[in-house]
């Protein structure tokens, strides 16, 4: 029969009626826990056997797993409580867990909603999702081997991301014949651990997820523990958010269904609204009033953290997706720099200078990591020098984003804090961190504003700045080919500049080498250069292998859609190295170039270049005719 | 502080659904919302209104019809969808029509091609890119490490390894020309949740979850209620009328009813507190190896 995971809620004996039942299942609040332990701490055993234990558990769901414990249970065919969890068949036939899984049960009290986070080291990143919105954490530790690595590790995430209550639960206490001074040294232990790591709230509990030892009753087996069991822990445990009393909402969809109506949806991210209430838009810094708090079908008198609801203002000002509404006597922040702490989650390391999207509440944005501060070890928290991120390190960053956004302190608000970056390229989630505070660099040092503009530098030129970016394999023709236009375009009376990568890799570039990091900033530091140069109203021919497409994409990104235009010079890698003209694809076969591009390290073809040239189809002096006609037309 | 704990489970549970909605209908191109019908469906179509409100949902409703779906649940669909007054697009896969299918002797490939091709071929053919559901965790342990957001590569097809983390409820909808999403605003939510919340908001759903006599014949062990005459009796079975309700509505040759007094939502409640036996025992389609939910998941079936 198929397993199943549905709630049951435990059937006290002498039920009160069903109506009252009702009510009080209605009116039940919720907790939200991560539950998190190194492999084999037993806490899928230990979460099975709670709830079983408290009746919450099928018949068909427990007869199962009976059976299952005879086939490939650990008990040596008496019931392995574990199986209740099972997952993924993949996951089961590697017999780990590979990711967060979320479970569902609750008493007539509350319901808890756990995140269930995975044991192994490499899977830290995991836990971020569960971790994220926990206001509980459970760290479960072997009684035998007491505080570990892991158990340290786990705690520091949880702290990380604002984890404010732990529960520690010395699980396996059979094993230590529950012997009192043992687990008092365990606790000692953990007291500190949760301490150091600055965690305002740490409980222990000794349990036995085996023999059900304080799981919902008090055993006999540790007369000297004064606590509750852990489902009446669970049941009881207060933990109050600080929520900011200032109100702040991330609007996320203008609903604009007629012209009588202009409202601004989201969750309200702190604090409380009510019609009447002053606000001001964030970034615009507009001030308006609050008309409506429309939630669902009705309005309300007021609404607080947690709702989603529709507000209308009392002005027509601009508000869009991605600004927030606040409190103007306690209104977020806003910046464009940050410093903040960053968790890597992808296989691909950070690179600083590279370009990503952050989303953080309902603002999506260009972003940048324009330091990596230091690293943090994950076991001693010790700050150690670094120059990129790999999947499950954990780094203090500045950030640099496109432009202002509202945000305020994780510690203060985790819905305006915590964001994630996005690859552009993969449009995988690669990062995930929040925001410590703002850097107030852009403020001091001010844009000036110039009198004399780029448009005004370019009119008396007569042209129009652009950015002609020559990318292509080594021998493919760009130097000779942009060298055609720019000579065209002087013949017609335009201003122009050549940025060639060998001359700028002797001057501007000699520090840098050929590591992924140095590549980057050697685009970076062109890219910018143009732009200075398209400033001044010329028209910019940079020809540069520039074989990745994301670096690409950062110059494009930097010089503005419009003002770039990406020229492919294509041939074949054959016909490159026929050609050989400076003699560097020998050298690279001969092994005394490594990551030469086409060789030792890939190109990545444009996919959407402006124009594509073959230069083993056409003469340079045809290609060049073509460029020019596409920059003038 | 000042912000106490004031509003309820069921209050979280509602607002972070709509929270889910409104980011889908921000981001995504073109959504739409699968509407089966049952009272999962009821809950989802309720919150998509208030999520919208005043305004009309702003994407449509997509049912797969596989044909086999109990007269009383096309009625309610058809009235319902009048008068909350929403776009219904309804698709059936006609080449499946024409091959003929067969629920009672052939579960796993109907299913297969009336519902999992079926909606495969429904979101290609309007092109949308992504489709809410009401599936939730809780119904499975397949399910557990499901996304809110969740990725479908080409053919809708579901890669455990390319889902993206979401912290903080933070959804990534970035997707390349030939992936889709799937959208679980239900995920947190359990089956006591749904009937709570049904219960509180006064949501209206199929008749046929309620206690009821009804001609009942016994299949394989499983209480069916038979519908219509596609499917002979076979000898020895007898229709045989009984007190029953269902505890999941699908197709209905593969959705056993259950004997059952509770004729009201607190009856449908206090049972559900009180019986022994998980909500999808009754689907007998789900009633082979443990693992089935995992797959048809890979084959886009949700
Ligand atoms: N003796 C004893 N063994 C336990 C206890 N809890 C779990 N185990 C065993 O520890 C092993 C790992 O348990 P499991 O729940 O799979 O650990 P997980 O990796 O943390 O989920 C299994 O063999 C369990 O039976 C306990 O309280 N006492």
């Amino acid at each position: 029969m198929k397993a199943t995971s549905d709630e049951r809620v435990s059937v006290a004996a002498g039920a009160p009626a069903l109506a009252a039942r009702l009510a009080a299942l209605e009116n039940r609040d919720t907790l939200r826990l991560a539950m998190c332990g190194s492999v084999d701490d037993g806490k899928s055993t230990l979460l099975g056997r709670l709830l079983a234990e408290a009746g919450m558990i099928p018949d068909d769901r427990l007869a199962q797993m009976i059976r299952d414990s005879r086939t490939h249970g650990t008990q040596g065919g008496k019931p392995d409580y574990s199986l209740l969890l099972d997952g993924l068949e993949a996951e089961r036939e590697q017999g780990i867990t590979i990711d967060v899984a979320w479970r569902y049960f609750g008493t007539d009290k509350r319901a808890f909603i756990v995140a269930d986070c995975p044991g192994h080291a490499q899977y830290t990143r995991n836990m971020a999702s569960g971790a994220s919105n926990a206001e509980l954490g459970i760290v479960l530790v072997d009684a035998r081997a007491g505080v570990q690595t892991q158990t340290r590790r786990h705690t520091a995430i949880l702290a990380m991301f604002g984890v404010q209550h732990l529960l520690f639960a010395v699980n396996k206490l059979d094993l230590i014949d529950y012997n009192h001074a043992r687990y008092h040294a365990i606790e000692q232990e953990c007291v500190k651990l949760g301490h150091d790591l600055g965690i305002e709230h740490a409980d222990s509990i000794p349990v036995s997820a085996i023999n059900a030892d304080n799981l919902v009753a008090l055993s006999p087996n540790t007369p000297w523990y004064t606590g509750r069991p852990l489902l009446e822990y669970l049941e009881a445990v207060r933990v109050e958010r600080k929520v900011d009393a200032a109100f702040a909402l991330p609007v996320q969809w203008v609903n604009r269904p007629d012209h009588g109506f202009r409202g601004y949806a989201g969750t309200i991210a702190g604090g409380r609204v009510a019609p009447g209430n002053e606000v001001v838009v964030l970034p615009s810094g507009r001030l308006s009033r609050v008309v409506r708090v429309v939630g669902g079908d009705a309005d309300l008198e007021n609404a607080e953290a947690g709702q989603s609801v529709t507000l209308t203002l009392a002005d027509q000002i601009d508000v869009a997706r991605g600004d927030v509404i606040a409190d103007p006597s306690l209104p977020p922040d806003v910046a464009a720099q940050f410093a903040c702490h960053l968790l890597w989650l992808d296989d691909t390391a950070l690179l600083s200078g590279r370009r990503y999207l952050m989303k953080l509440a309902t603002r999506v944005i260009g972003a940048q990591v324009t330091e990596i501060k230091h690293r943090i070890d994950p076991d001693t928290q010790a700050h150690l020098a670094a120059t990129r991120l790999v999947a499950n390190e954990i780094g203090y960053c500045n950030l640099s984003l496109d432009s202002e956004i509202a945000y305020r302190p994780y510690r203060e608000d985790r819905r305006l804090g915590g964001f994630i970056l996005v690859d552009r390229e993969t449009n995988a989630t690669v990062g995930c961190g929040t925001l410590d505070f703002g850097l107030r660099r852009d403020r001091n040092v001010h844009w000036q504003q110039l009198d004399v503009d780029r448009v005004a530098r370019a009119r008396i030129k007569g042209q129009t700045p652009r950015c002609l970016w020559f990318t292509g394999l080594s021998g493919a023709g760009k130097s000779t080919i942009a060298n055609m236009v720019e000579r065209r375009l002087l013949a017609d009376g335009f201003h122009t500049i050549l940025l060639d990568g060998d001359n700028v890799r002797h001057g501007l570039n000699r520090d840098l080498g050929f590591t992924d990091a140095d590549r980057v900033e050697n685009i970076r530091r062109v890219a910018e250069v143009a732009k200075l140069m398209m400033d001044a109203g010329l028209i910019v021919l940079v020809s540069f292998i520039s074989p990745f497409r994301a670096e690409r994409q950062m110059a494009r990104d930097l010089i503005g859609e419009g003002g770039f235009m990406e020229v492919f010079v294509d041939a074949p890698l054959a016909v490159c190295e026929g050609r050989d003209v400076k003699g560097l694809y020998a050298k690279a076969r001969a092994g005394k170039i490594s990551n030469f591009t086409g060789i030792g390290s890939p190109y990545e073809a444009p996919e959407s270049a402006e124009i594509h040239l073959h230069s083993d189809q056409e003469p340079a002096a045809d290609s060049a005719s073509r460029v020019v006609k596409l920059l003038v037309s | 502080m000042n912000v106490a704990r004031l509003h309820t489970h069921l209050d979280q549970l509602e607002a972070e659904s709509i929270r889910i909605m409104r980011e889908t209908v921000a981001e995504c191109r073109k959504p739409v919302l699968l509407y089966s019908i049952g009272k999962d469906s009821s809950v989802l179509l309720h919150l998509l209104l208030k999520a919208f409100y005043p305004a009309r949902p702003p994407l449509p409703m997509l049912h797969v019809n596989t044909t086999w779906k109990f007269r009383e649940m096309i009625e309610f669909r058809d009235r319902i969808a009048r008068e909350k007054n929403v776009d219904l697009i309804e698709h059936i896969n006609q080449d499946g029509v024409r091959q003929g299918t067969d629920p009672v002797n052939a579960a796993s490939k109907h299913t297969y091609v009336m519902k999992t091709l079926a909606l495969r071929q429904a979101l290609s053919a309007h092109g949308f890119d992504a489709a809410i559901g009401g599936a939730r965790r809780d119904e499975d342990p397949a399910r557990a490490k499901e996304r809110v957001f969740s990725l479908r590569g080409a053919g809708q097809s579901w890669e455990p390894r390319k889902q993206r983390p979401e912290p903080w409820g933070l959804y990534n909808t970035r997707l390349d020309s030939d992936e889709t999403l799937r959208v679980f605003p239900l995920s947190d939510w359990t089956e006591l949740d749904v009937w709570l919340y049904i219960r509180r908001e006064g949501i209206e759903v199929v008749p046929l979850y309620f206690a009821k006599e009804r001609a009942t014949f016994v299949r394989n062990g499983a209480l069916l209620v038979r519908d219509d005459e596609r499917v002979p009796l076979e000898p020895g079975e007898k229709l045989v009328p009984k007190t029953v309700r269902f505890r999941t509505l699908g197709c209905w040759p593969l959705t056993a009813a259950v004997e059952s007094d509770a004729a009201d939502l607190d009856g449908i409640i206090g049972e559900m507190l009180d019986t022994r036996q998980s909500e999808r025992a009754g689907r007998i389609i789900d009633l082979d190896p443990t693992d089935s939910m995992e797959r048809k998941k890979r084959e886009g079936y949700f």
